[in-house]
This record gives structure tokens, sequence and C-alpha cells, in this order.
């Protein structure tokens, strides 16, 4: 079987989980799709999975409540032994990308990471990704009964539903004891869609200003074309918004259909986290920085002026 | 105690990708320590100066020229370094397998690597390092603390941050944010010379790469680049919304 560990958020199964299957469909390993979902009060999860997969798992417990890699690991590779998984999908979240490695040492198998496609042949497991900080597709290729994958978010097309819903079976787990202890959390909630789950995304970068330049500039256009919003590492690191909405190496990948760029330059870590938007339109002072050389469309001017401007030509 | 520090030679991020036959060609390119591994040499030497008796050791797998970068590292401070000789590419999995064996050789008590590589991008040497000492690991710090044997800080999850606890022995992966690493001065680079930089090979590691790479290609979307200059605001704020919804169609 092929094994997909469920991402959700907010009482709902993410967007990056609909990718995950669509990746397993086209994989189309013997066995099925068994959808893996692990947590605390669960029901409604994995009742909403199950009309996209051909099984169910479901791991509800109160040690689950809160997310833990060792855990993580744990459970997923107890169940992908039991039930001689031959793929486990995992998201390349964050937290997907810390305890997947767990889990192919843990199996003994082989880790594709952030995969973009990925094939059988056999039991060759061929997959292309990301290297060099988004700028080179590589293809790479691993052999063996078992593979671990974390599948890059926003690539993969959402999957649609079955005709018929898929069994549910609550398992049983031996976890161990959390070793790491969190002391406290500073959740960043937005009202907004989330950055990887928007058509557009509205960022922006030094050139907005100030803190009260996003508001204005980068939110206030956002907010216009019901866009999310994201920010570059440097204002994040200046306290001007949440790390939450950080683009880049060190935050998220965002692949939207129209990315606009507003004051930003275009580093090669930040153009890492966006570079395969569809559409990609900047608007920065400078006209010969970095973003432009890969923008469809431009505006070579001031923020301050132009994007005000936008917004009403948008609202006529 | 020991701190082990994994550091990687990377292009530097400036240097524009060339790939000769169907591999990334690193010949006459810019060769540096990858930046998210510097910042755990800086918050190794930290955790020394905080007044811990700590000894810093820097470890580099690769071919010769990762000399190079334990140099760097031990120019910035490190006690001494290791070099496991190879022309291999090893993947992450490949990789932790020497990492967690030098770790209990060395009998260190934290492992420190970057949270990214800057070449393969890839996010689990740490984690994998940890998996095989069957220790807990902190992912993606921005602040760290040591009061005896616990380590605390700060690190990043999927929707915002954490503060967290742990005991050592861990694996804790760094990234920007955590601290500015510091330049090697001269002083220092002198007497970096003189330090220890043991090497050994890789065969006594009985490892192998675990991925077999096929094939390499720098991506190139063709993009419009439709650069309007913005002199006139009123015509190019409306020729780019014109663009956008008649030409684009992805906005109405």
């Amino acid at each position: 079987m092929i094994l997909l560990v469920v991402e959700y958020a907010n009482g709902k199964v993410s967007k990056s989980t609909y990718e995950m299957i669509t990746c397993a469909r086209e994989l189309g390993r013997e066995g099925g799709i068994t959808a893996l979902v692990l947590g605390n009060e669960v029901a409604s999860i994995a009742a909403e999975v199950a009309h996209a997969v051909d099984q169910v798992l479901v791991a509800d417990s109160s040690s689950l409540a809160q997310y833990d890699a060792e855990l993580w690991a744990s459970a997923v590779s107890q169940i992908a032994s039991e039930g001689e998984a031959n793929t486990v999908l995992i998201g390349g979240s964050r937290s997907g990308r810390e305890y997947s490695p767990r889990v192919a040492i843990r199996l003994h198998a082989p880790l594709l990471e952030d995969v973009i496609s990925l094939r059988a042949r056999g039991t060759t497991t061929i997959a292309e990704r990301y290297t060099y900080l988004a700028r080179v597709t590589e293809v790479i290729e691993t052999d063996g009964p078992l593979v671990v994958v974390t599948v890059k978010p926003g690539v993969f097309a959402a999957a649609g539903p079955n005709p018929i819903a898929a069994e549910q079976f609550d398992v049983d787990l031996t976890l161990p004891p959390r070793r790491l202890q969190i002391t406290g959390k500073t959740l960043e909630k937005s009202t907004r869609i989330s950055l990887t789950e928007a058509d557009i995304v509205v960022s922006g970068g030094r050139g907005v200003g100030s803190a009260e330049g996003f508001t204005r500039y980068v939110e206030g256009l956002a907010d216009q074309i019901g866009a999310a919003v994201g920010a570059t590492r440097a204002i994040v690191d200046a306290g001007w918004r949440p790390y939450s909405e950080q683009v880049g190496q060190t935050g998220k990948t965002v692949q939207p259909k129209v990315y606009i760029a507003i004051g930003i330059s275009g580093a090669v870590q930040h153009l890492s986290g966006m570079n395969k938007s569809k559409i990609i339109v900047a608007i920065n002072r400078d006209a010969e920085a970095p973003i432009f050389q890969i923008a469809d469309y431009g505006i070579v001017g001031d923020v301050s002026l132009l994007v005000p401007a936008i917004i009403e030509e948008l609202r006529k | 105690m020991r701190i082990l520090t994994v550091l990687r030679q990377v292009l530097d991020a400036e240097e524009t990708v060339r790939i000769t036959g169907n591999i990334v060609a690193l010949e006459d390119s810019k060769l540096i320590m990858d930046t998210m591994d510097e910042y755990g040499v800086e918050a190794a030497l930290r955790l020394r100066e905080s007044g811990a008796d700590i000894e810093v050791i820097a470890l580099a797998v690769g071919p010769a020229r990762v000399q190079e970068a334990l140099r760097t590292a031990l120019a910035m401070g490190v006690d001494r370094a290791i070099h496991v000789e190879t022309d291999l590419r090893l993947d992450a999995i490949a990789l932790s397998n020497v990492v967690a064996q030098l770790a209990r050789q060395e009998e260190v008590s934290l492992v420190l690597s970057g949270g990214q590589q800057a070449d393969w991008d890839s996010h689990a040497l740490g984690a994998a390092a940890a998996e095989r000492l069957n220790w807990p690991q902190v992912t993606w710090t921005n602040a760290l603390e040591l009061k005896g044997n616990s380590l605390s800080g700060k690190h990043d999850v999927d929707e915002g941050s954490e503060s967290f606890m742990v005991e050592l022995p861990a694996v804790v992966t760094t990234q920007q944010g955590l601290n500015e690493p510091r330049y090697p001065t001269l002083p220092n680079i002198m007497k970096a010379k003189k330090k220890e930089l043991r090497r050994e090979s890789l065969d006594r590691f009985d490892t192998s790469p675990s991925v077999r790479f096929i094939g390499a290609e720098i991506q190139t979307k063709n993009r419009l680049r439709k650069i309007v200059d913005g002199k006139d605001v009123q015509v190019a704020a409306s020729q780019l919304v014109d663009l956008l919804r008649h030409e684009a169609r992805v906005i109405e």
C-alpha cells in the first residue's frame, strides 16, 4: 500500500493532503492508498479524507494532541511496517520535513525529499526535485521495497473525491515519551487566506518603507483582490511582519497563479520560495533589481505612488 | 562537554549555477561554508563562551576542498576539525550515518547542523542523525541557551514559533536569525593553521548513497518581462491592471 500521512489545520484537511493524494494516484503502486490520521479528536478529519482514498487509519489519542517529531516518526513507521507499505508519503511542511528523515531511518528506507514528480518502475522510484535554492531541477532514483517521500506543497493538483467513502479503522500505537518539551507557543493567526493555498499572493520587501507602508500597500492591495500576503526575510527580521508570512529559503514556498512582489529586490533566497509562480509581477524603484529578471509584468517606480494608483484602478 | 558542528561547502548563493553534462559544475565557482551551517558554528562558539567547559569540533564530509570550510571554522574559533574524505555524493540519509558514528566516537552531547543545505535543498541531515543516535531533535532554532545539561530556546514551526527545553544529548538545526556569525580575524586565521585537522577515510564508516542522481537541468521559465516605466504613475498603473485583467486574465 501507499501510506499517506494526512495534514490538516483548523479542523479541515489541508490542500497539501489532496495534493499528496494526486501524487499517490499518479504513482499507482499496488495496494491502494491508505490515509493515516494522527491526532486527538480527529474524527471529522478522518471522515473528510475518506472520500478521496481507499482506506483510512485513525490514531486518535490525547497523547497525539500536540505534534512531536519523535512521536509522529514512531507512529508512521509502526503503521508502515505493519501494513507492509511500499511508499510512505509525507507533506513537505516544516513538520513533515523534520519527522520524515526519522521515519526513513527507522524503516531502513531511502528518503526522497520535496518531490515535484514521482514515478514507479517496479521497485525503483524516480523523482524530480529542486536543488541549488530551487534554481536546478534534478532527477533522482532509488531502489527498494520501501521508500519515504516528502511531497512539495503547491505542485500537484488537488485530488477530487471518489464515488464512495473509504472504510475507517482505529489503530493502537505504542508511543515513546516526549523528550522535547514545548514551554510556550506563539501562533500567528491570520484572517486572510493561507499563503500556501492562495491563488494570488501579494508580498512586500524593504521597498515598502515601513511596517505602516506594508499595511497600506501590500495588505491594501491584497484586500482589494482577495490575496494572501507574504514578506521577505529582511522585513520579518526587522519585526515588521510575522514569520508565518515569510516566503523564501527559510520561510514558505509558494506557487500561486500570480505573485505580486512590492518593493522586493529579489535575493536568491527569496526567489527560491516563489520563482515557480505562474505569473510574477514586480513593482520596484530599482530597474536593475533581480526580481525584474524573472517578472512577467512590472513597473519601475515609486511603490508609495504606484500601489495606491493600482488599487484605485482596480476599484474602477 | 563536546559539541559537534557539521558543515558543508556549497556554491555561494550569489554565483550563477552552471551545468556541465548533466551535473552542476562547481569548478571555477566560489564555494563557501553553507551559511546555514555557519550559524551552527557561531552557536557552538557562543555556548562555549557562555562559560561552560566545552570543546567544539567541526566535521565536514567531502572532497579535499572541503578543508577550506573547516579552516574557516577553525579560524572562527572551533577547537579542532575532522575531515572525512570522499568524492561520493552522499545524500542526507547516508551522510547522517557518518555524523552519528563520529558523534558517538567523540562522545559529543550536542550536534549542530544547518536547517537546509544550500546545494541539495535538503532538510534531513539533523533529523536523520538524531534518529540514528536515538536523540531528540530541535529544528529551525533562532535562540539557544545552555543551563547545565538543559538546552532551551526558540524555534520555528509550521504556523509560528515555540519555546522549548530539552535535555542533552540532542541534535539542533540552525538558521538565519539565530546569531550573527563572526568573521575570522587575521591572528585567528594564523592560529587556526596550528589547530588539529584530522583526516579520515569514508571506508571505515560503511556508508553509501541511498539515492542515485540521474540528471540536472537549470530551471528557466520564459518570463514575459513586460516592464514599464512608472514615471507617469496613472498611466503605468492602468497599463499594469489592464495587462493583468485582459492579457494574463488573472484578476477581475
